[in-house]
């Protein structure tokens, strides 16, 4: 007899949730790591805006920017961050079409044109800037 | 294949243990066997004080709910052949109390439905006598997944942030909103917009997606909660935009 | 110990509990209703049911039509009086649903689409995709989270009715999770509780269907009516006793026998069609085709299987596309249960239990002949489904006489006094009695091997053939079982969430179903649609056009009295299946 227990009252059991529930499973650890994607493109965000301060700030500061940016290491580590990014835009317009769910008429617009249209998108948007940085 | 497999089943006996146990049992092997046919000769002919829920046996009631090697199945669906060599671990779902040995306590997620509104609103009702309100082949199509849920939970167990926010609204509830929502016959998707688009509601899913991977209809829970936060965020900015039209 | 009280008490949360909480509710939104199940609503074995509800509905179609199909469905047994107010209500109550979100399956031009099922002559079983159980059950539980007078007491299991002043007053529960008994006091008490097709081994039937509902009304007095009649489903599973739908029949299957041939056309149903011609063939009634191939097994023409003889099931010809579009359900279930893809490969099946058309003796309003006490659904009988039920008959009846089961009840209860407290002196006794009698008990004897035996020998005595022997041997048996029971022991002694108790309960309910079957069995010495006996094999209109009625008796055998069927305008014919007939 379990001392605790009182008559129809019963103590239902509740499982603790541990630190690292994440690394129990394959799926839930990719989640995470996905999750943490998020830091990388909050960096890119801000070192746009640094990029720009420094713009602002006149031409020794811009130049010197530049110089801080060249240096190996850094661009060894913006090559990552720019991987990592990939991967969080890629991961990210793969959900599209879970989301995204369009009929014209009565039939359903298969996911694949989803997808495409995103992708579409992505390079369309990327052409333009690519325009605006390289050849203008 | 083996003659015998053997099953460590979770127990927990509230009036005399303050902690769960496993015991360990050895059952015949049979290729047509299902876990919950394990189980049930368990209870037969082994030990008859298991308790664990089921019913139809079919894979349509939602009963029968576990945690088999970790991954949360319909007992009565899943062959024994499955998880050879064994041991296979049998545990109640994850994410709700456990009252007694692989039975959890389902009534958060009965107060949940609840308050999603799960039945057809309409601003009008017709008279039954005028016959029914039509609706064509695609336009049922449009909600006929989400209406194949059989209330099983066995994406609550496996969503993790329902375990970590318990307040979490969860996934089945969700679909079965926007099976009402997506409906052509309701008009009450402005009415559960409330509930749903609370921090504990849509917002809470960060689309782990596991939800969608465990359900054995092919629900698309996952799915139905993106969905919802599209159409969530562009009414809000609709209704913001442009003048409140009456439905 | 605590006791609640409302108006209106509901033993059971299947689609005709569900469906006469509502009806409760709308008549009269003042009063209280609790809807007590020993499971989750949702689990109800109403969500088991594929094929369909019909409801006359097309121009071409008639309410005579459907009335007179059912009543030679039903052999003749059928109450008149109540298929004409059944197939009058149908449509209604099938629209009603349609109304609170039931997706039933369209045409293109948006109506509600109807197809054939077997023994009826038109078109008119409503359905939803092969999961119409499913959707009809989801449609009405979410409906009734809308009425606030509702209150739901899931798993909570009734043991006892609380009847006095020869009314009756409420019941006694036992929550399962806490083992807590409780009084639940009401002025009107339903039960809608389902069939008992568990006191068969081989059943489409859930593990809850156990008969609680016929055991509770038969202890209180009230008679069980025409038990006898046990409906073998033609198409289960071998090994798992899966249904498979009777729509995969109407949408075009065929039952072939092991040399490919349609075995059907030598048993006076009709000549082989390539499509499916209505009250035809495999379109005729269940009772039929079950007899057919007990017959074929005997004669050796049956398949051989490692679960005994089968013959099989052939929608090969229908293509993919029809098969996942009419019958997904069935594919799922064949890939899942037998590891056979239909669209390639011929199912396995057999007849199995699925259906007690028998039941709580009820008229046309739900009542019992205990004032205070209703029932709808499988577990009475109106009788609307005489000895043989067509199939989508029965989903319509729960919407129908759950509906007016629960219209009668709320009339009733609004003119009834609180329930008095005489009560609680019976609610503690029977508390007392499950402690000492079951909780606490330590005999030799063990639930399962015990239920075992009954089922066996309700297989062997009182299967799709009888004989006065083999029943009289089947009820020795039983009585047998019934005396060890006495003398049962649980491993569990545990009051939390304790299932080996509700296993002893159940099969305690079990053995009364058991004997009354039996004994109605004995009584009826006529063949009548699923009633079939070898040794009376015709059918005996002077003498049996009557209903059995099983009531409790002292010394535990029931007593069977019989009570004349109620004919209005069809007077009794011959069922004629496979040949064209004229109009009724």
């Amino acid at each position: 007899m379990n001392p605790q227990y009182r008559a129809y009252h019963p103590r239902w059991y509740r499982k603790s949730v541990p630190i690292f529930w994440w690394l129990r499973k394959r799926s839930y650890a990719a989640f995470i790591a996905r999750e943490l994607t998020s830091v990388f493109v909050a960096y890119s965000a801000i070192m746009l805006v640094v990029l720009v301060l420094a713009m602002d700030r006149g031409e020794a500061a811009y130049v010197g920017m530049m110089d801080w940016l060249a240096t190996p290491i850094v661009v060894a580590a913006h090559i990552l961050v720019l991987l990592v990014v990939l991967f969080h835009t890629i991961t990210w317009l793969n959900l599209a079409p879970m989301a995204i769910v369009v009929k014209l008429g009565d039939r359903k617009l298969p996911a694949s044109a989803v997808l495409m249209g995103h992708y579409g998108a992505w390079a369309v948007c990327t052409a333009i800037v690519a325009w605006l940085l390289i050849w203008r | 294949m083996p003659e015998t497999v053997t099953l460590e089943v979770f127990r927990y006996r509230p009036e005399e243990e303050s902690e769960p146990t496993f015991d360990s049992f050895e059952v015949p092997y049979h290729a047509e066997w299902m876990i919950l046919d394990a189980l049930n000769y368990i209870k037969d002919d082994l030990d008859g004080s298991l308790s664990y829920r089921w019913a139809c046996r079919m894979g349509v009631c939602g009963s029968c709910g576990m945690l088999a090697n970790g991954r949360p199945v319909l007992t009565c669906t899943t062959y024994l052949e499955s998880l050879l060599p064994g041991p296979i671990r049998i545990e109640p779902l994850e994410g709700f109390p456990v009252i007694r040995d692989l039975v959890g306590d389902i009534g958060d997620f009965m107060g949940k439905l609840a308050a999603v509104k799960p039945w057809l609103i309409r601003d009008e009702e017709k008279p039954v006598e005028e016959g029914e309100y039509l609706q064509t082949p695609s336009q049922l199509d449009d909600y006929k997944q989400y209406s194949m849920c059989i209330n099983c939970m066995l994406c609550y167990s496996a969503c993790p942030i329902y375990r970590l926010e318990p307040d979490f609204i969860g996934p089945a509830a969700i679909a079965l909103a926007q099976r009402y929502n997506l409906d052509s016959r309701d008009q009450g998707a402005e009415e559960r917009m409330d509930i749903l688009s609370q921090h504990d509601g849509i917002w809470g899913c960060t689309l782990v997606g596991e939800c969608t991977e465990v359900c054995p209809k092919g629900v698309d829970p996952a799915g139905a909660i993106q969905r919802y936060k599209v159409s969530a965020t562009v009414d809000y900015f609709k209704s913001l935009l442009m003048p409140r039209r009456s439905l | 110990m605590d006791s609640v009280t409302h108006d209106v008490l509901l033993v059971g949360g299947g689609g005709a509990g569900l469906r006469a909480a509502i009806a409760v509710a709308e008549t009269n939104p003042g009063l209280s209703v609790a809807v007590v199940s020993k499971v989750y609503p949702m689990r109800s074995h109403t969500g088991a049911a594929e094929g369909g509800a019909a409801g006359v509905v097309r121009a071409e179609d008639s309410l005579d039509a459907h009335a007179y199909d059912t009543i030679s469905g039903g052999d003749w047994l059928c109450d008149q009086d109540a298929v004409e107010a059944f197939v009058e209500e149908a449509p209604k109550e099938l629209t009603q649903l349609e109304h609170w979100g039931c997706p039933w399956s369209r045409q293109p031009d948006g109506h509600v689409a109807t197809r054939s099922f077997g023994g009826m002559k038109i078109e008119r079983t409503w359905y939803a995709a092969d999961k119409t159980g499913f959707h009809m059950l989801h449609a009405l539980f979410q409906t009734t989270l809308r009425y606030p007078p509702i209150t739901r007491y899931d798993e909570f299991f009734v043991t006892r009715l609380l009847v006095d002043d020869g009314r009756c007053q409420g019941v006694v529960a036992i929550e399962l999770a806490s083992g807590r008994v409780q009084a639940l006091f009401a002025k009107a008490v339903i039960i809608c509780s389902g069939g008992g097709g568990k006191v068969f081994p081989f059943t489409t039937n859930a593990n809850i269907k156990t008969g609680d509902g016929m055991a509770l009304a038969y202890r209180a007095g009230v008679p069980l009516k025409d038990m006898e009649f046990v409906q073998y489903h033609p198409t289960g599973l071998p090994f798992t006793g899966i249904l498979i739908t009777e729509a995969a029949r109407a949408e075009g299957g065929w039952l072939l026998n092991k040399d490919g041939y349609r075995y059907l056309q030598d048993y006076d149903l009709g000549t082989p069609e390539p499509k499916p011609v209505k009250r035809s063939m495999e379109l005729g009634p269940r009772d039929r085709l079950s007899q057919a191939f007990v017959k074929e097994s005997q004669a050796g023409r049956a398949v051989s299987s490692p679960y005994g003889d089968v013959v099989h099931l052939d929608i090969r010809h229908l293509g993919e596309a029809e098969i996942d579009k009419k019958l997904p359900f069935v594919r799922e279930l064949c890939l899942k249960y037998q590891k056979v893809d239909p669209v390639h490969d011929m199912i396995p099946v057999r007849p199995v239990v699925h259906y007690m058309m028998g039941g709580i003796d009820t008229d046309i309003r739900g009542s019992t002949a205990l004032d205070g006490l209703y029932a709808a659904g499988e577990v009475a009988c109106v009788n609307i489904n005489g000895a043989n039920r067509l199939g989508s008959n029965s989903l319509t009846e729960l919407l129908v006489f759950g509906a007016r089961a629960g219209q009668s009840a709320a009339q009733f209860a609004a003119s009834q006094p609180t329930p008095s407290a005489a009560l609680m002196a019976q609610a503690q006794d029977e508390e007392r009695r499950l402690k000492l009698d079951l909780l606490d008990a330590s005999g030799p004897e063990r639930v399962a091997p015990l239920r075992k035996e009954m089922q066996a020998a309700m297989e062997a005595g009182a299967g799709i053939y009888r004989t006065e022997a083999g029943l009289t041997e089947a009820v020795e048996t039983v009585k047998g079982v019934q005396e060890r029971f006495q003398r049962i022991g649980l491993y569990d002694h545990s009051r939390t969430f304790n299932t080996e108790l509700v296993s002893a309960l159940e099969l305690s309910n079990l053995l009364d179903v058991a004997s009354t079957v039996l004994e109605s069995a004995r009584a009826r010495t006529e063949s009548r649609g699923a009633h079939q006996r070898t040794d009376y094999p015709d059918r005996n209109d002077d003498e049996f056009l009557a209903h059995s009625l099983a009531y409790r008796s002292e010394d535990g055998v029931p007593r069977v009295e019989f009570k004349p069927v109620t004919v209005t305008k069809w007077p009794p014919g011959e069922r004629v299946y496979g040949k064209q007939t004229s109009d009724a």
